[in-house]
């Protein structure tokens, strides 16, 4: 796949046909549902798990009793059983739990789709909980080191001892490298995050609502790993997001206006690692996330033209410009001149992009707000709405194993 | 009364996130000040053990917490011929104790040889100090 | 600059295990290997056990690098946020491309972060900062 990448030259016939797809227009998803987003909630994943999920089997019209399945990453450190017995579902007939961090976040939904359209199950809720700010924080060299010593991840070791044992150094490495092959200023990479803040304005459950921010403000920030600003890097949250997957068949007598998938896909190729993949041929983007937005293409049919908004992972300002490049919404390191001055990003720019602030300026909720995001822009109930939405792209983690989905109305 | 733990011994305790947590902070504060408490839902009054943040009867999330008598009967119990970590020193009998109210416990009991222990046995609550800043539920049989 | 450590905050050591334990020893002699596959001659990092290119498990060896190559990408600590408590900052990371056309990465020495550039040759070099273990690290090229 690799050699796919390198040559762009992405070969269809080898795929499986589309029209064998079991998913493809068949699933859809009929609930979304969050609890506050903040910094400092003081309760724990399991509470916020619960609170998420009700809220999305209410949005949905169902009742608990109706949901038989439940997909999670096995990231989440809620006890499964546990929420089984705290929501009281009389009888879950469905479990997954997908790998891979924040890569694994659409594939939830894949994975929940996959159950629903081949009849394992009826109704599956896919979740994410977490408490970041206040909690068990990821993010922190301290706090990864604990929490990777308890999964000997082999090339973890080769990392650790030299003081690079956080996602932002690891994604910085990719970030020097497309700059050095793209000629990119440093200075000239605050759009992205500067739009993701606007948008942040409009949404009441953003962490950075009602803290706008300038272009000074960002060059302003301290470089945290150089060369990545503060305001490049995601926020850290307390909160849950829950999405509710059923069938096409069965969401049409659904509450709620179904978003139906198009298409969903998932991609690890050769010689990856974690965020570390430094033994690939090309540093300076994502072959996954290439890989995957083919995929969708081909089997929703649509290409980037057709997207009328993108949910794009972003852990990293540049995590989500580079995206921009693999799904073909501009060519390979003209992403920092697509996003320049910012109006093609806005709501009614060519490509809306994380229209309720994104991972850098609404939550972390780990992507799965930016899939509920998608929902709402499809329903017509952003806080951003894209006048006329009727698909939308949503991604999940880049620079490790990842996944993405296309929705429509 | 003799007591089945190890007082030179750490015992493990519940981590200090879970007594953060909403759920069961409460229950381990009770512990701490003598107090057996149980959660119970505020809108079906169903009980919820272990506690837990949402009542699994009816979605509640609101709860109250109910001080137990703590009496009860022996529903079960096994005994450890070899000491599962160093402060429970062999023969050490953990049983499970159905309270009063209804809802089952997993406790320690201490005052009884193991071979006297049997199922449906009057006990009631103890607490024992195991360590300055820690309380530890236990149960011993009824006067 | 040379990389200086915080006394008293453990240094994390390296994840040895069967497949890359050759690689650490040979690291505590000062000697600088790379894993091989004999039959195609593809080397890889991280150490396995299979060779990736033609799934050849009985013909893998340890051959020793040149430890020369080019720094191939970088980035630098400059304030405590996420950086390992135990390393004084600033400190670099630097992801090299060896001779042999693998890339490692490590920290580089007497080199100020300022002044580490893509491209820069380097060749390996081993530091002992705690006595339980020994690390490869770079310099510049001599
Ligand atoms: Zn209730
Ligand atoms: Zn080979």
């Amino acid at each position: 796949m690799l050699d796919e990448y390198r040559t762009k030259s992405y070969q269809a016939h080898l795929r499986p046909a589309v029209d064998e797809n079991l998913i493809k227009d068949n699933v859809a998803i009929i609930g979304i549902g969050q609890t506050a987003f903040s910094r400092n909630s003081q309760r724990d994943e399991l509470d916020l798990a619960c609170e998420a999920i009700k809220n999305a089997v209410d949005d949905a019209g169902l009742s608990i009793s109706d949901i038989d399945g439940l997909e999670a990453l096995t990231l989440d450190r809620v006890s499964m059983p546990t929420l089984i017995g705290s929501l009281g579902i009389p009888n879950l007939r469905f479990t997954s739990e997908v790998s891979f961090g924040g890569g694994g976040a659409c594939a939830t939904v894949m994975h929940a789709a996959a159950a629903v359209a081949t009849g394992l199950a009826d109704y599956v809720v896919c979740y994410r909980s977490l408490n970041e700010a206040s909690g068990h924080r990821y993010g922190r060299g301290d706090g990864y080191a604990e929490y990777l010593s308890k999964a000997p991840t082999l090339h973890y070791g080769y990392y650790f001892p030299y003081g690079f044992l956080t996602p932002l150094a690891w994604a910085g490495m990719y970030a020097r490298r497309w700059m050095h092959e793209y000629g990119i200023k440093l200075d000239n990479t605050g759009w992205y995050s500067l739009v993701l803040r606007e948008y942040a304005q409009k949404n009441p459950n953003a962490i950075f609502y009602g803290k706008p921010m300038t272009y000074q403000d960002y060059l302003d920030a301290p470089m945290i790993v150089e060369p990545l600003r503060l305001f490049d890097c995601c926020v850290d949250t307390d909160g849950a997001v829950a999405l509710v997957v059923t069938t096409a068949d069965r969401a049409r007598d659904a509450k709620q206006s179904p978003a139906y998938i198009m298409a969903a896909a998932q991609s690890i190729p050769i010689e990856t690692e974690i965020q570390t993949s430094y033994n690939r041929p090309i540093v300076s983007g994502l072959p996954e996330t290439w890989y995957v937005g083919q995929e969708l293409y081909r089997i929703s049919g649509l290409g980037p033209g057709d997207i009328d908004v993108a949910e794009l992972y972003d852990p990293f300002s540049f995590g989500g410009i580079i995206q921009l490049e693999e799904l073909g919404f501009c060519g390979r390191g003209e992403g920092v001149d697509f996003c320049e001055g910012g109006d093609r990003i806005r709501v009614d720019g060519e490509l809306p992009l994380n229209t309720a602030g994104g991972l850098l300026s609404e939550a972390y909720i780990h992507g799965f707000n930016l899939i509920a995001e998608a929902v709402r822009q499809l329903r017509g109930t952003a806080t951003s709405q894209v006048a006329g939405a009727e698909t939308a792209l949503v991604t999940a983690g880049p620079g490790l194993p990842t996944s993405g989905l296309i929705l429509r109305k | 009364m003799t007591s089945s733990y190890d007082p030179t011994r750490d015992v493990p305790r519940p981590a200090r996130w879970e007594v953060l947590y909403r759920s069961s902070g409460p229950f381990w504060d009770g512990v701490a000040s003598g107090k057996l408490l149980l959660q119970r839902c505020a809108s079906c009054a169903r009980w919820l053990t272990p506690p837990r943040p949402m009542c699994p009867g009816c979605q509640s999330r609101e709860h109250e917490w109910v001080q137990s008598t703590g009496r009860g009967t022996v529903h079960s119990f096994a005994t450890y011929r070899h000491a599962p970590h160093p402060a429970f020193p062999a023969p050490h009998s953990v049983v499970l104790v159905e309270l009063e109210e209804g809802p089952r416990l997993v406790s320690s009991l201490v005052g009884i040889a193991p071979e006297n222990i049997a199922v449906g046995q009057a006990v009631e609550v103890v607490f024992t100090h195991a360590a300055d800043d820690f309380t530890l539920f236990q149960f011993k049989p009824a006067a | 600059m040379t990389l200086e450590y915080v006394p008293g905050i453990p240094i994390l050591g390296p994840y040895v295990d069967p497949d890359n334990a050759p690689f650490w020893e040979a690291v505590e002699r000062h000697e600088f290997v790379l894993q091989r596959c004999a039959d195609c001659k593809t080397y890889f990092q991280v150490p396995r056990p299979m060779c990736p290119h033609c799934r050849s498990m009985d013909s893998l060896e340890w051959v020793p690098s040149t430890g020369r190559g080019k720094i191939f990408s970088y980035v630098n600590f400059t304030t405590d946020r996420m950086a390992y408590p135990a390393m004084k900052i600033p400190y670099s990371v630097v992801l090299v491309e060896l001779e042999e056309g693998i890339r490692l990465t490590a920290n580089i020495v007497d080199v100020e972060p300022e002044d580490v550039f893509i491209g820069m040759p380097v060749e390996v070099t081993f530091n002992k900062p705690t006595d339980s273990f020994t690390l490869y690290q770079f310099k510049k090229a001599s």
